[in-house]
């Protein structure tokens, strides 16, 4: 048996045992990764260091500090999730108990990725054991350093057959995909994302996806340029531009074009100084890879500011390109980079022909002043999320769910929406053996009589007044009563 | 070419015109359908008939009086459906907007199955158009005459640019399905078809339901009112001759039990269908030569207790009992979707619960006991779709439940609400002012050590509220 094989097992084997159900269980695990977060503290940090060049202080606000709220959050609420919910009744159910079921599906995969080698392993992670599923963790390979201390530290806080982690490059993802698994929570891109769905397809596994795409972002003549610059250039250029839901380029009317681009300067300007490579605060692209890929989308291209690089150390500047054309390699690919183009239109009804084009996005950003031309915006367009007159921070909210649509993705999560998706919603209902008297009507040899009956029970009507739940118990019982004479 | 990329294209255009996403038009295609309902009824019992036999009474409820449920349910709350959800927010967003915006997908595929052909097409096609989105339907070749009505007179009351009906066999429904759409919704029998439609999807990365089967257990305790008992699963067995997805497919006793049961379902039966069932209105017909074969040849597993006979001219199969069923057996290998109840005998209900847990994860569980407890337990130490407790079919009656499957047998839900979120993006919004600039200045570089200690005791008061400052 090959070593993925034995590894999901193991966790099916474990999960089967039952122990993962108990809510306290559950806690517990959470009480040990909360531990493991703040004692590890240091070791993370320089981890995501070492991956991304990331000085200590944003590791700690963009993955350490996430974590742990969404730990708090889980643990706080898991209790009042995880209860059986009851929902509305009709005529004939009245007397039942009719509820659904918040039940573990079984044994997950979470699928990591680079940019965010530890939250984003992580906070699926907290949402599949609080849904009390065994959890098989996948980070990314290409952030070695993370993947290597999460291998080493996670074993020594939770249950190690419930949540093996497996590192790896292609080879052994492909063979892990094989296995068959409850749910896959896969976070990269959409090339990936189709050769994991249908992976998942031959086992009828769902998938939660969480790819990527090319986030606009409007910004309308009437708005403080400056609040909004500043806000773009902390979300655009955060992690060296490699975030899912960075702002990718800009849509904005040519007269404000120098602006927007003086504005970014300042900006810049002002967090990481006149030398940005000698800034602590500034990440590196990941790999070589990726350092040619960026570079190659700067070919032809309008440089108003930026463009420096230095292979030897993946370092590419905080770059604006100015008269974009839409055509552009760099409007074809998501950039994840730290180049920021800038395209041209007229007006709001353009961009939002210019968006509609498109693939829908991850994220969606729009700054104007005038709310009317954001929820215009907003209805006239589809994305996975919106943030209005800022970037990023939809993100951060813990009860709004966090996915893409179309090709950015499919499914959702965070805070309550986790727990949601690696849950199975069961419904139950359950009757009474007695009041056999109501069920004859449904029973054959039929009747015009008996088919009334059915309708005046089940039908629910046009909304033309409400029956009180008293009225409607106590029709119940009448009816019962006209019906046990009748039939019996 | 594809040959359907025209009228793909063509649905897209009237999607993008945006003429489906008002509250009142998509009221007016909902009543539309409640018309439909009203008008075609003598149309849907007679291509049911003519289809599988369909008893009028089985037609009527479950053709027609689930799907206007589903369609009422609807009408009365669809502006509250599509209303923006407002979220709880943190300490950072308190002066923002924050709320979960309900877009439709877009242009969406429902495939339907031909057991309950109108119900299982219009169920989803009513959350398809709560939620705005255009649809393409394809209902089930199989059933010629239901497939007729769908294809000639649905079109007469919706909209034409904005919902299609499609007709077509295996293969062109695979060509079909090399086209992009924004949801795939499918009910379907079997895992393979399942299978099929979702690495179709996968290349377009297209979200899917998939409504499948499986072999639905029925655990009946020795503590129970057998006749009861015996008329529930009858009925939920041989409801359209067995082709119900949720119907109970074997049934897990003790052997007194299985001897108490036996007496008790020949009751039931007979005073459902009479002495002589192939000459009850009330019993429907396989509804085509192979699934007839298919149904005739498990006839062989076990021994026959009650019924068994057949009539292949009619496609026959008598409400039938098979005992001394093994887990070998080919009526154990698949699903019946027939009118046969197996009955295999277990010592108690641990057994039951094993035996239950060592097969696929069915569409729905059922338990039989007047001890409440043995129903939880059952409950407790199983995993289903759904789950019904003294009863069988039921639960489907309840809009406010979630239908649809776990592993083999499914994956997404339907009815009431949940149709609607099935076929809508749930979009995370927040709409934040410019004001307030100076507390996001704790987010900027570069960073002190002043500032991260702010962040560090800001994230620090945790329990009551959010730990994001930021």
């Amino acid at each position: 048996m090959g070593r993925m094989a034995e590894v999901v097992g193991r966790a099916r084997a474990a999960f089967s045992s039952g122990r993962s159900r108990p809510l306290e269980f559950r806690l517990q695990q959470l009480r040990n990764l909360q531990r493991m977060v703040q004692e590890k503290e240091r070791e993370i940090l320089a981890a995501i260091g070492a991956d991304l060049h990331k000085c200590g202080h944003n590791a700690y606000s963009h993955e350490i500090m996430g974590v742990l709220g969404e730990l708090a959050l889980t643990m706080e609420k898991l209790p009042s999730w995880a209860a059986p919910r009851p929902v509305k009744k009709n005529l004939l159910t009245l007397r039942d108990e009719a509820y659904i079921n918040p039940e573990p599906l079984g044994v997950v995969l979470v699928i990591g990725a680079w940019n965010y080698p530890f939250v984003l392993v992580m906070q699926p992670l907290i949402g599949a054991i609080a849904a009390g599923n065994a959890v098989v963790v996948k980070p990314s390979e290409i952030s070695e350093h993370t993947s290597q201390l999460i291998a080493n530290i996670l074993p020594q806080y939770l249950d190690q057959e419930l949540y093996p982690v497996v590192t790896g490059g292609v080879p052994e993802t492909t063979e892990l995909l094989t296995q068959r698994f409850d749910h896959i929570l896969y976070t990269g891109n959409s090339a990936v994302g189709k050769i994991v769905m249908a992976a998942a397809a031959k086992h009828l596994t769902p998938v939660t996806l969480e790819l990527g795409g090319k986030s606009p972002c409007y910004i309308d003549t009437d708005c403080d340029l400056a609040v909004a610059c500043r806000r773009i250039t902390w979300g655009k250029y955060m992690n060296c531009g490699q975030t899912c839901i960075a702002p990718d380029y800009i849509l904005c009317h040519p007269s404000i074009q120098s602006q927007v681009v003086e504005n970014i300067k300042a900006t810049l300007r002002e967090f990481y100084g006149e030398d940005v490579k000698k800034c602590p605060d500034y990440e590196r692209i990941i790999n070589k890879r990726h350092f040619k890929r960026i570079m190659s989308l700067l070919e032809g291209q309008k440089i108003a500011h930026g463009g420096e690089t230095d292979e030897a150390t993946c370092f590419i500047a905080p770059t604006i390109l100015t008269d974009v054309s839409a055509e552009s390699k760099v409007m074809e690919e998501e950039i994840f980079g730290p180049v920021l183009p800038i395209v041209s239109v007229k007006n709001v009804d353009e961009a939002i022909e210019f968006i509609n084009r498109r693939e829908k996005p991850l994220a969606l950003y729009v700054f104007s002043n005038d709310k009317k031309l954001i929820k215009r915006v907003i209805s006239e367009t589809s994305s996975g999320g919106v943030t209005g007159n800022d970037v990023i921070m939809h993100f951060f909210l813990a009860t709004l769910p966090f996915g893409g649509v179309g090709n950015s993705g499919m499914g959702a999560y965070h805070g309550k929406h986790s727990f949601d998706t690696f849950s199975h919603h069961r419904s139950c209902l359950i009757k009474d053996l007695k009041m056999e008297g109501t069920n004859m009507v449904r029973y054959p040899p039929s009747s015009q009589k008996k088919l009334d009956w059915a309708k005046f029970f089940i039908l629910k009507r046009l909304n033309k007044g409400r029956v009180g739940l008293i009225m409607l118990a106590l029709l119940g019982v009448v009816a019962a009563v006209v019906i046990k004479m009748a039939f019996y | 070419e594809n040959p359907y990329v025209g009228l793909v294209s063509r649905l897209r255009a009237a999607w993008l015109s945006g003429r489906t996403r008002s509250l009142e038009y998509r009221m007016a295609q909902l009543e539309a359908l409640g018309r439909f309902l009203e008008e075609k009824k003598q149309d849907i019992l007679e291509a049911t008939a003519l289809d599988m036999r369909k008893p009028p009474f089985e037609a009527e409820f479950s053709e027609v009086l689930l799907c206007k449920n589903e369609l009422n349910e609807a009408l009365n709350n669809l502006s509250r459906w599509m209303k923006d959800k407002h979220v709880d927010k943190n300490l950072a967003t308190q002066l923002d907007s924050a709320f979960i915006r309900k877009d439709p997908y877009g242009v969406v595929l429902i495939i339907g199955p031909w057991n309950y052909p109108i119900y299982l097409l219009l169920v989803p096609l009513i959350g398809a158009i709560a939620a705005g989105n255009c649809v393409i339907i394809k209902p089930s070749e199989l059933t010629k005459n239901s497939e007729k009505l769908m294809e000639e007179v649905l079109p007469q009351y919706l909209d034409k640019d904005c919902f299609a009906v499609v007709t077509a066999g295996v293969e062109e429904t695979t060509r079909l399905l090399e086209n992009k759409f924004d949801y795939i919704f499918f009910t379907g029998d079997s895992p393979s078809g399942g299978r099929i439609i979702m690495t179709a999807a996968a290349k377009h990365l297209t979200p899917v339901t998939l409504e499948l089967g499986g072999k639905n257990p029925c655990y009946v305790s020795d503590t129970c009112d057998v006749q009861n008992v015996a008329r529930r699963v009858a009925w939920g067995r041989f409801f359209n001759a067995g082709q119900t997805c949720i119907a109970p497919d074997y049934v897990l006793c003790s052997v007194e039990m299985q001897e108490k049961l036996m007496p008790a379902l020949r009751e039931a039966i007979t005073e459902f269908y009479g002495s002589e069932p192939r000459n009850s209105p009330d019993f429907a017909r396989i509804v085509g030569d192979e699934q007839f074969k298919r149904v005739q040849a498990l006839l062989s597993s076990g021994r026959v207790a009650i019924g068994g006979q057949t009539d292949e001219k009619e496609r026959y199969i008598a409400p039938t009992v098979l005992v001394d069923v093994k887990p070998s057996h080919p009526a154990m290998q698949e699903e019946i979707f027939g009118p046969i109840l197996l009955i295999i005998t277990v010592a108690n209900m641990d057994e039951a619960i094993d035996f239950i847990n060592s097969r696929e994860r069915p569409l729905v569980i059922y338990a039989f006991s007047s001890d409440n407890k043995v129903v939880n337990q059952v409950l407790e130490r199983t995993s289903s779709g759904g789950f019904c407790g003294n009863d069988t079919l039921m639960h489907v009656t309840l809009t406010s439940l979630p239908f649809g499957g776990i592993g083999s047998s499914g994956l997404g839900m339907c009815h009431g609400q949940f149709t609607f979120d099935t076929f809508t993006h749930h979009r995370g919004c927040l709409q934040r002012g410019t004001g307030l600039e100076p507390i996001n200045t704790l987010r900027y570089p570069p960073y002190s050590t002043h500032k991260m200690g702010l962040i560090r005791t800001a994230t620090s008061i945790k329990r009551r509220g959010e730990c994001f400052l930021l």
